[in-house]
């Protein structure tokens, strides 16, 4: 059994691995209940599916310019999903479409009356700012 | 490989069938903002899955593109839903 014939197979492996995650996550955005954990299940195909996907490509195409490329997209996903789940959270946290009861701490729930009083300012702000520089 | 490429593909179209099946009902923006993301990221997957298959190493910037599109993305509709909610 030859070097490439073992880098293939690991190579299937992890292709076949990271479109189970994206699967599983297909699975939850439909079953899961509300918006905090359908991200709990988004950020699996995102982070650690993606990277199994291109360490198989990697695996398969094996010339460093290909391998560089790989890295570059696996680095950006890091760094930038957490910034997204971040921001998508902080918008939803205070509305509605959050199920409370299936929350086992809640570290915000003391300040929730000053983040709905921040959020109810902000856009008055916001648009103030933003006025000048769209004209 | 092939075999190994229908399988992918296979699960890969039950999950982007399921993602936009939670983009189209999805109660709230911000569900569809997240489930845009999971489908990026398997069409990144699928985009990346074809490469490997056919050793051919051409569609690769597209991946990068498609990287920074999910970031940017996600971010401005976050932003957007934020400057909505109170009218």
């Amino acid at each position: 059994m030859t070097l490439d014939a073992v880098l293939d197979i690991v190579a299937a492996g992890c292709l076949i691995a990271g479109a189970l995650l994206s699967l599983a996550a297909g699975v939850a955005l439909i079953r899961f209940p509300d918006l905090l954990s359908r991200m709990h299940a988004a950020a699996k195909p995102q982070v650690l599916g993606l990277l199994l996907v291109l360490l198989g490509c990697a695996l398969r195409l094996r010339t460093g310019v290909d391998i560089t490329t790989l890295v570059l997209v696996g680095v950006f996903q890091l760094a930038t999903a957490p910034v997204a789940a971040h921001m998508v959270g902080r918008v939803a946290y205070p509305h509605d479409e959050i199920r409370r009861d299936l929350l086992l701490t809640d570290e915000l729930a003391a300040h929730i009356d000053r983040i709905r009083a921040d959020r109810t300012d902000r856009p008055e702000v916001s648009d103030a700012a933003s006025a000048p520089g769209r004209g | 490989m092939t075999v190994v490429a229908v399988t992918v593909t296979a699960l890969l179209t039950v999950a982007s069938g399921l993602t936009l099946v939670r983009i189209i009902r999805g109660p709230s923006i911000l569900d569809r903002a997240v489930a845009t993301d999971v489908l990026l990221a398997i069409i990144v997957a699928a985009i990346a899955t074809e490469a490997a298959y056919s050793r051919d190493a051409t569609a690769l910037p597209v991946l990068v593109v498609l990287a920074v599109l999910g970031f940017v993305g996600s971010v401005s509709v976050a932003r957007f839903a934020v400057r909505r909610d109170p009218e």
